[in-house]
């Protein structure tokens, strides 16, 4: 089943992707090629078969809950694009 | 002597312990290998030229005082998926083009504390998603046997390079293949070992249920050495696997006899190249007259290993990726109106076009209406698929076939059809998925193109594989093959 523009632009904003126009295009088609493909899931018997999330049937390990870290914020920041006082600085969210 | 760079890396440390070169003269002669042949193969995001001169005067150093460790002194590279402290990681990408990671990978600590040298930062496919090397921001990647084709990807440029004999071994990443199907189609050794085996710690995610670092290089042996270094339990992945790791140079070396190998009869029909598949069962025959015995198993439902890949790994990239929004690294666009702005185009600017297909392709599956048609339903095909494994392995101890359905391809021939790219990985995928080892060993060339034969085995089964492969290059000498321009 072939998307459409809506659905695609849908996708894009919940993905938070900006597009062009020409990547809208672009996009219409080949997603369209990438979910007729994946369709054929579809197919396949998989009444009462579990799901499998995870390649080894491992439980989650547990740690005590103890501090294991040390304070570099001041070294991750060296990659922020924009900092102040320690803070990451974004476009104002409140009025 | 034969040269430095032909030299494997079990060779070289031989040399280096005999005092036959030392580290320095060995790296000094690599790094002139990378300015002379990096600029046809484009196999480098970055060169670390000083960093690895000094850790090499400081391997000789050590050695004086016999506290060097197992790799010391031994070049290689490290794909820039893993996050080198102080070095630039880009991961194939603008949104990290300028990215400098304030800690080291466990893979990167575990080979630098072995003593390794580090050349350089190999290219590959954009987060890792692509078949090619075509995806990468830095431009794609050339095969040294022939430079008008594909190196394989993503982990291409560690490929080409040891390929090229830049380096003897690189790391690399495999989520649906991304070190088999490159060695398959550069005349190297690929090893992905079972999922958890490696530590996940500081390699950038892309699919984190399939993702797994493993090693490229010129012979088995030389992949169990470094596997040996680069395995282990890390309480900093989660999914890391607590389990000795055994010495995988040691059983190498024993027969084969009695070996059950099966042979699965989907693998051998109308999707694969006649002449790759003849090479392959030549290289069967081989492990037939070392004494292993070769077994028909079935597995039914390998067809839907693509689509099933498609659906799971696009899922978790979408949420693995969501991470870049342009306020705490990356990329940022400028002058964001507001906050939404400054996410949305931060990530349309700094993503390419694979990438963004597959956010896309991932938040689409997951998307209310749609996560138990596709989502649900391939997690449950992803069961049956590992159970098909199960039962196969039941009967056999490695399964044995093609890793690709043809030689390298052309740069260019496949990157506007996504399908057909993806289709490259058939026969790698399902390893992923069932998160079970598997490797690729040269088998020889279709065309003066190298082939791979694929060798998958059970969980934690990675001395199989590797004692497997290398009685295999006892008998043959595919891996030794180099491409004229490189010799």
């Amino acid at each position: 089943m072939p998307l459409d523009k809506d659905q695609v632009h849908h996708i894009a904003m919940l993905a938070r992707l900006k597009l062009s126009d020409e990547e809208y295009a672009e996009s219409i088609e080949k997603l369209s090629k990438i979910v007729d493909f994946i369709d054929q899931l579809s197919q396949a018997q998989t009444d009462g078969v579990v799901p499998m999330a995870h390649p080894l049937d491992a439980a989650q390990r547990l740690r005590p809950d103890a501090i294991s870290e040390i304070d570099e914020r001041d070294a991750y920041q060296e990659n922020a694009p924009a900092v102040s006082g320690g803070l990451y600085l974004v476009p104002k969210v409140i009025e | 002597m034969t040269e430095l760079h032909s030299q494997t890396l079990t060779e070289l440390a031989i040399g280096l312990e005999s005092g036959d070169f030392t580290s320095v003269e060995l790296t000094q002669a690599l790094l002139d290998r990378v300015a002379e042949h990096n600029d046809k193969l484009n196999a480098f995001v970055t060169i670390t030229a000083d960093e690895a001169l000094a850790t090499a005067a400081h391997a000789d150093a050590a050695r004086e005082t016999g506290s060097g460790g197992v790799l010391n002194g031994l070049p290689i590279i490290h794909k820039d998926i893993f996050c080198t402290r102080g070095i630039r990681t880009t991961c194939g990408s603008k949104m990290l083009e300028n990215f400098v990671s304030p800690y080291d990978a466990t893979v990167v600590e575990k080979l630098s504390a072995a003593g390794a040298v580090v050349l350089g930062k190999s290219n590959m496919d954009e987060f890792a998603m692509g078949s090619s090397t075509e995806t990468s921001y830095f431009g794609p990647v050339r095969n040294p046997w022939n430079l008008d084709c594909t190196p394989g990807g993503s982990s291409g440029g560690s490929s080409a390079a040891v390929a090229a004999r830049i380096a003897p071994a690189a790391t690399g990443t495999d989520t649906g293949g991304s070190i088999r199907q490159p060695a398959s189609l550069t005349g190297t050794v690929g090893i992905k070992p079972t999922y958890g085996r490696v530590s996940r710690y500081g390699m950038i995610a892309f699919a984190s249920s399939l993702d797994q670092a493993g090693v490229i290089t010129r012979s088995a042996e030389d992949a169990a050495r470094l596997l040996g270094v680069m395995a282990g339990f890390d309480a900093r992945d989660s999914t890391s696997i607590d389990q000795p790791v055994p010495d995988y140079t040691l059983s190498i070396g024993d027969s084969i006899k009695g070996l059950r190998v099966g042979i699965v009869r989907e693998h051998f029909d109308a999707g694969l190249d006649q002449q790759t598949g003849a090479r392959v069962k030549e290289a069967i025959a081989v492990l037939e007259s070392l004494g292993a015995t070769t077994v028909e198993v079935s597995l039914p439902n390998l067809d839907l290993s693509v689509p099933t890949y498609y659906v799971v790994a696009p899922a978790e990239c979408s949420s693995n990726l969501s991470r870049f929004d342009g306020v705490r690294f990356g990329h940022r666009a400028e002058d964001p109106e507001d906050l939404l702005d400054l996410y949305c185009r931060s990530r349309g600017e700094g993503f390419g076009d694979e990438v963004k297909r597959r956010i896309m392709t991932g938040t689409y599956v997951l998307s209310a209406g749609y996560y138990d048609a596709y989502y649900l339903k391939a997690q449950q095909v992803r069961r049956l698929i590992a159970d098909d494994f199960k039962k196969a392995f039941a009967n056999v101890d490695v399964i044995a076939g093609p890793t690709t359905p043809s030689p390298a391809f052309k740069l260019g021939d496949k990157v506007d059809d996504p399908i057909t790219m993806y289709l490259n990985d058939i026969y790698t995928i399902g390893a992923n998925l069932a998160g079970l080892p598997a490797m690729s060993v040269p088998c020889g060339l279709v065309d003066d193109l190298p082939v791979g034969l694929h060798l998958v085995g059970a969980h934690f089964t990675e001395e199989i594989l590797l004692r497997c492969a290398h009685q295999y290059q006892q008998q043959t000498d595919f891996h030794t093959a180099c491409p004229e321009a490189f010799k």
